[in-house]
């Protein structure tokens, strides 16, 4: 049984402009102590989703269907009270922004000093010992003296540590991660990877890495679900993804990495605006933006479908597969050329 | 931090001296002669320049500030009435306790009042209670404190009879008549309410629109996402950030109040400062009218360093700053 396993999630909020369709049929599956990776564009629905599953959407005007099974247990279902005991103990979350993620008016001790009390039956002292225990993990330098700090004493990626340290304070099996690293400068970005792949090894949680960074997936991901306008437009391992994309909103995602060897004058950019959620296209949603639509894009709605001779890897485009091949391979070795 | 204070300190002392000068020259601005006054009505020329050379109304201006000034530093002195020879400490003296008891225990009902409010209109947002909650604001806000008193009066003291309607009881040293503490609270009831009743819907709203934004910032989620419960992420998280701007406030209305205590004291018959000051304003009586000038300042800028260091209390970002 996978660790969490989502079928069919769909979020929506009611609005005074209408029906914003946020999430709109997502399914996919955590193994335990694995990474997955979800990608897409701001506004995608990549971090809905991951609310969704925590239960922190805001309760008023949100209208939630389908399951979201942890070890069997459906979160979207089960009492308040049962939830908070799951949260911050199995499920842990760390935010995109570290700065306004730590509350300003307590210190970084009594935040995780609170992380641990919540969920653990242990003394004042004891809890201070393991959030210190913690600190020290996300490399805090002299984390005994600046347990009493108070945020705004910290740096961005300082924060960010703490952030971590206080999701794992009580050992959860699953780590959502929304977009942790897209607030800080990239030297600090690949730090706070790193410490992640070192901590998942430590501690074997599994992450839910939310990220519209490909570079991102790469380097953290064992799996990846590629997410576009509320739906999930393709999704496979790692490899497969990067060896053979199928759907052309993969390509344009890998075609808008920005390279650092290659000497282009311009980045690569998808054309056109994420639809709205209100109103979304008719057939393919990706179909104003896409550069191979065809007339059957325009009516009817592609479905998941698996790619052949790969297990586990699925995409949702009308394209033939000999074409799909046939352009993903001509992107990746412009990547190459590019690179060489 | 002992800098800081010393710097606060200072700061006053300029801010002490601007207050009174423009007291004194708004007072001599204004075309009227105490002097005429003190005299009587059938006074002749003679007798009232003898009253102004006794008052020191023919020295010139700044030499009357001066000699104010003297009797304040090196006396501790604010002189006596024109109009009665009263010691003008004394008059504060026997006035402040009354005006404080009505401004500090105003402040409590209309945080009390506004605090429930103000949450729990956050919390639920279109609700019933938020709607009516906001009803009650237009109209605290829209509403003048003495039609407010002299409805509060009519009703509960003279309708209903719950209340007593006029008079002050201390609350040591109880007289014959009345005194002690239930007594006081007895005799201040309608004055509290009449007084919190415009601060109250301020604060309510105020207080519900710092609520609502604190709710939707990040370390609110974060808190929720630790898995604490609603109760414990609204009194840890929330409400601690969400008061910082309402402490600052309190501080400056507090000092503010004491001029909307005129109203609510003249309308209930409060021996207070605000009482003190709309009489002495008739008979032009610049001794007392200063004297509680220089009170009311000392207290509104003894109020604003408070509100300071509570702040720096409150916030760890200025204490270190």
């Amino acid at each position: 049984m996978a660790l969490l396993d989502v079928r069919d999630l769909r979020t929506h909020f009611r609005t005074d402009d209408g029906i914003v369709r946020a999430v709109d049929g997502v399914s996919f599956s955590v193994e335990k102590g694995k990474t997955l990776g979800i990608v897409g564009e701001s506004g995608c629905g990549k971090s809905v989703t991951c609310l969704t599953i925590m239960g922190l959407n805001a309760r008023r005007n949100t209208i939630t269907s389908g399951e979201a099974l942890f070890k069997g247990e459906d979160l979207l279902g089960m009492s308040r009270s049962r939830l908070r005991e799951i949260r911050g103990n199995d499920i842990a979350m760390i935010f995109q922004d570290p700065m306004t993620s730590l509350n300003p008016v307590h210190s970084i001790g009594k935040q995780l000093l609170e992380a641990v009390l919540l969920h653990q039956d242990v003394t004042k002292k004891q809890a201070r010992a393991r959030a210190l225990e913690l600190l020290k993990a996300v490399g805090i330098p002299r984390a005994e003296r600046r347990i009493d700090d108070y945020p705004h004493q910290f740096s961005g990626g300082m924060r960010q540590r703490v952030m971590i340290a206080m999701a794992l304070v009580n050992n959860p099996d699953l780590l959502i991660a929304d977009e942790p690293t897209t607030a800080l400068d990239v030297t600090t970005q690949a730090q706070i990877l790193s410490l992640m792949n070192t901590l998942q090894d430590e501690f074997g949680s599994a992450i839910i890495m939310i990220t519209h960074d490909l570079g991102v997936v790469a380097e953290t991901a064992d799996e990846v679900v590629v997410m576009y306008a509320a739906e999930i437009v393709e999704q496979g391992s790692v490899d497969q993804l990067f060896h053979r994309p199928q759907h052309p909103y993969t390509w344009g995602l890998l075609g808008s990495l920005p390279r650092l060897d290659a000497d282009v004058e311009r980045l690569v950019q998808i054309p056109g605006q994420p639809p709205s959620l209100l109103n979304p296209p008719q057939g393919c949603r990706f179909n104003p933006r896409c550069p191979y639509v065809m007339s059957i894009c325009r009516t009817e709605r592609p479905p998941l479908a698996p790619v052949s001779d790969e297990p586990g890897h699925v995409d949702a485009c009308h394209l033939d597969e000999a074409t799909k091949d046939r352009e993903g391979e001509k992107l990746l070795a412009g990547m190459l050329a590019e690179a060489s | 931090m002992i800098a800081y204070l010393i710097r606060r300190i200072l700061w006053a002392g300029v801010l002490f001296l601007a207050v009174t000068v423009v007291t004194y020259v708004i007072f001599f601005i204004v075309p009227a002669d105490p002097a005429r006054l003190v005299a009587g009505k059938g006074a002749g020329p003679d007798e009232i320049a003898r009253a102004r050379h006794f008052l020191g109304l023919d020295q010139p201006v700044y030499v009357q500030y001066g000699r104010f000034l003297w009797r304040l530093v090196g006396h501790q002195s604010l002189g006596h009435s024109f109009t009665n020879r009263l010691d003008v400490n004394g008059v504060v003296a026997s006035a402040a306790p009354v005006t404080a008891s009505l401004v500090v225990g105003g402040a409590i009902v209309w945080m009390l009042i506004a605090l429930p409010i103000g949450i729990f209109s956050a919390l639920r947002p279109r609700s019933l209670l938020d709607r009516a909650g906001m009803v009650f604001v237009l109209i605290g806000i829209s509403a003048h404190p003495v039609w407010i008193g002299l409805i509060f009066s009519w009703l509960f003291g003279f309708k209903l009879g719950w209340t007593p309607i006029a008079n002050y009881c201390d609350f040591f040293n109880p007289s014959t008549e009345c005194g002690g503490p239930v007594q006081w609270a007895y005799h201040l009831i309608l004055p509290w309410l009449t007084f919190a009743i415009l601060f109250a819907a301020l604060y309510a709203r105020m207080i519900r629109a710092n609520v609502t934004e604190t709710l939707n910032e990040d370390y609110v989620r974060t808190a929720r996402a630790k898995g604490a419960p609603e109760w414990r992420v609204l009194t840890s998280h929330v409400l601690r950030n969400a008061m910082l701007p309402v402490v600052t406030m309190l501080g400056m209305d507090i000092g503010l109040a004491l001029g909307g205590a005129i109203f609510t004291e003249s309308i209930y018959g409060l021996p207070g400062l605000g009482r003190w000051a709309a009489q002495s304003l008739d008979t032009f009586d610049l001794p007392i009218l200063q004297g509680i000038v220089v009170f009311a300042t000392l207290c509104i800028i003894g109020f604003n360093l408070l509100v300071d260091l509570l702040y720096a209390w409150i916030d760890p970002r200025i204490r270190l700053a």
